[in-house]
């Protein structure tokens, strides 16, 4: 057990996750009602300010928050507990990622910056909008070099050893997360924040635009790869094996560092500004991005296979029934990586270049990424969730509650499926995302999207409740490990941090070098952007004035 | 390090695959000239309606088999509000936005362009069915987004 200090910090980012998640979610649910035409808001609501709180909460508050929570559990585990130092340095980090939060929810709510979290320029919201979200980057830059401290002092007293396989893939996140934030504090700091404040008169959008997707699809891996650490580290573990291959293991990690960066271009295909012969090479590279998740998905079936033969599993998929259906831990992690296989199929298809032009701002891209963080990794940290608060207050997951947690993924499935079923299907058909309810004035193209069976707006809406009782039912199952589950009394009952054993025998040293992962990402960084971008600068039009048209 | 056989088998096919999948996108791209919306040109935003095209939005025929549709974005609207092009020539959509980003997305084509103040999107189509093509603005651009839309009517020449 990690200690009582690590513990409340690991905690206290839990909370925050969770309470995120109770008002991201709630947004969600009035949103399908509005675009099912049954809600209408009152006049002080708009549906882009829910939407744009729906949006912030949920993919950057909550996984941000939880994230932490994981990698400080994780790092206090695998590393040994934090000095003085590294402590208050996390809790500054939390403190300052907070304020953030809390500033940029409230001006939400005030209605000063329905600007959704993608804040596309020259939609301008308050100022202080920008100050919160470049507190919360800061304060998780904080916490990140606080972790990296704990890494540091115990790679001086191992040298020459690999650190453990949680604590390689706590940093190459950290390290992604860094690089990645460069370009929304560039653009948030030297763009927004000086024009927001009526410094500067104008914006240069195209610029912000790119600086602002520079650092969002990164920003996606950042959320897949604690995914990917539960999946390479915790399910072998509860399957009572060990991880698959170390040094794969690693190498898919650091594939990560180099490829998450050179390909934000894939967001902005059908618009001005980017020359098509920039657009494709960044096409490119996304699609090496695709290796490490290929990796992934092998050594996670291998150990499926490996552990289900250990158990007696025989025949070509007898070890498939092996598998510790019963544990929920386990089960809510297997469906994850079931809804990420259409996940990432549907990505590719995003990002294949004149193929974008069917999806793009449709709803297809909505489904896209419900399927994406909204299943794959929502359901992965749920995973977490029912071992990990436990774990953290030193109580026990009841029999009753594991039942609780059972029905909780099965209806966040079956919403997850019918909700993003929906979405592609009318993505497809041409309906477009970050809508509220429009008829297009009768036109017969947009009445014919809602007649199909699944490609409807009822269906939509019967998902999206599903989703949130499933979430009201994770909100109470969390406040129960929290503070009402029984208190595991001797040692063989306290709740256990499945983490597996890793054979570092055949790995090579260098996976170890970040400088040189480092190093090779920049090269592609620079590959990839330093042109197009100065021609941004250079062949700049005037710029534009901020626009507050909500 | 040591990848498995089979790990080799699905890697290989894999990545082969991901290969197959770029050179078709490329080709395409590239000899067949299918690369979507986009285009280098820049203008004032604050100066739309002095720059031409921009002065005079509507439908120019540039050859016999080629016509231009000039279309001014803005929260929540397009101009012209009236749009007709016939049936099988080619059509060059040129865009720009006079306040926030905005797109140009003819429902049941391939056309869907991001609108950016200070830049101008171009797009070529050619339709090989006559009718009326609804066009919305899918990129959030204010209280109205889900408001703004136009409609194309294309006739048989």
């Amino acid at each position: 057990m990690i200690g009582i200090q690590d513990r409340k910090l690991a905690l206290s980012n839990i909370i925050v996750a969770y309470i995120a998640f109770i008002i991201g979610t709630f947004c969600g649910l009035l949103q399908v009602f509005v675009r099912n035409d049954v809600l209408d808001l009152p006049t002080w609501l708009d549906y882009y300010q829910i939407l744009t709180a729906h949006g912030v909460l949920l993919a950057l508050i909550y996984t941000t928050f939880f994230i932490f929570a994981f990698l400080i559990s994780g790092m206090s585990k695998s590393l040994g507990n934090f000095g003085p130092k590294v402590r208050r340095t996390l809790w500054i980090g939390f403190a300052v990622t907070t304020i953030g939060t809390i500033l940029t929810t409230a001006l939400i709510i005030s209605g000063k910056a329905s600007v959704l979290y993608t804040f596309y320029a020259p939609l301008k919201a308050s100022g202080w909008f920008y100050i919160g979200l470049a507190l919360w980057v800061i304060g998780t830059w904080i916490s990140s070099f606080a972790l990296i401290g704990h890494y540091s002092a115990w790679k001086r007293k191992h040298k020459g050893e690999l650190s453990p396989l949680f604590a390689f893939m706590t940093i190459t996140t950290i390290i992604l997360w860094l690089i990645a934030c460069l370009g929304v504090v560039a653009t948030v700091v030297f763009q927004y924040i000086p024009w927001a404040f009526g410094w500067v008169g104008t914006i240069n959008v195209e610029l912000s635009r790119s600086l602002f997707w520079y650092f969002g699809h990164p920003l996606v891996y950042f959320w897949l790869l604690p995914a990917y650490m539960a999946w390479y580290v915790i399910v072998p573990k509860l399957l009572g094996t060990k991880v698959f291959s170390d040094s794969l293991a690693r190498l898919a990690f650091v594939l990560f560092i180099l490829f998450s960066f050179p390909v934000g271009f894939h967001h902005q295909l059908t618009e001005p500004g980017i020359s098509s012969f920039w657009k494709f090479l960044q096409v490119v590279l996304t699609f090496m991005v695709i290796i490490p998740s290929l990796m992934t998905a092998f050594s996670i079936f291998a150990t499926f296979e490996i552990s289900g033969r250990k158990k007696g599993g025989s025949g070509l998929f007898g070890w498939f029934t092996k598998l510790p259906w019963k544990d929920v831990r386990f089960t809510s992690i297997f469906i994850a990586m079931l809804f990420f296989i259409p996940g990432g199929a549907g990505g590719i298809i995003n990002a294949s270049f004149q193929l974008n032009e069917l999806v793009h701002n449709t709803l297809w891209i909505v489904g896209h990424f419900h399927i994406t963080v909204g299943a794959p990794v929502a359901m992965t940290f749920m995973g977490i969730t029912f071992w990990l608060i436990p774990y953290l207050t030193g109580r026990k997951l009841t029999r009753s509650i594991q039942k609780l947690a059972f029905i909780q993924i099965i209806t966040w499935s079956v919403g997850m499926l019918l909700m993003s079923t929906a979405q592609h299907i009318l993505g497809l058909f041409g309906a477009p995302r970050r809508t509220a309810y429009a008829g297009y004035n009768g036109h017969q193209v947009a009445m014919q999207w809602f007649d199909g069976i699944l490609s409807n707006h009822v269906t939509m809406a019967i998902g999206g409740t599903i989703l949130f009782l499933s979430a009201m039912l994770l909100v109470y199952i969390v406040c129960n490990l929290m503070f009402f589950a029984p208190l595991a009394k001797k040692p063989v009952e306290m709740t256990e941090f499945p983490m597996a054993e890793s054979d570092t025998a055949n790995t090579p040293k260098f996976l170890e070098n970040w400088w040189l992962w480092i190093g090779i990402a920049i090269l592609l960084i620079v590959m990839a952007y330093a042109f197009p971008l100065a021609e941004m600068i250079q062949h700049s039009p005037p710029g534009s004035k901020g626009q507050i048209t909500w | 390090m040591h990848l498995h056989k089979y790990e080799k088998v699905w890697l290989i096919f894999g990545i082969l695959s991901l290969i197959v999948f770029l050179s078709i996108v490329g080709v395409t791209a590239f000899a067949h000239g299918h690369t979507p919306a986009g285009g280098m040109d820049v203008i004032a935003p604050e100066k739309v309606d002095e720059t031409a095209p921009f002065d005079e939005p509507g439908v120019k025929q540039i050859d016999k088999d080629t016509y231009e549709v000039v279309i001014v974005a803005q929260a929540f609207g397009y101009s012209p509000t009236n749009i007709s092009v016939p049936v099988g020539k080619e059509i060059i959509f040129t865009s720009t936005s006079k306040d926030v980003v905005h797109s140009f997305t003819i429902e049941g084509t391939k056309v869907n362009m991001m609108v950016v103040p200070g830049r101008i999107t171009h797009k070529s189509y050619t339709f090989d069915k006559a009718g009326n093509y609804l066009v919305i603005c899918n990129e959030y651009c204010g209280t109205g987004h889900h408001f703004m839309q136009t409609e194309i009517e294309v006739y048989e020449p």
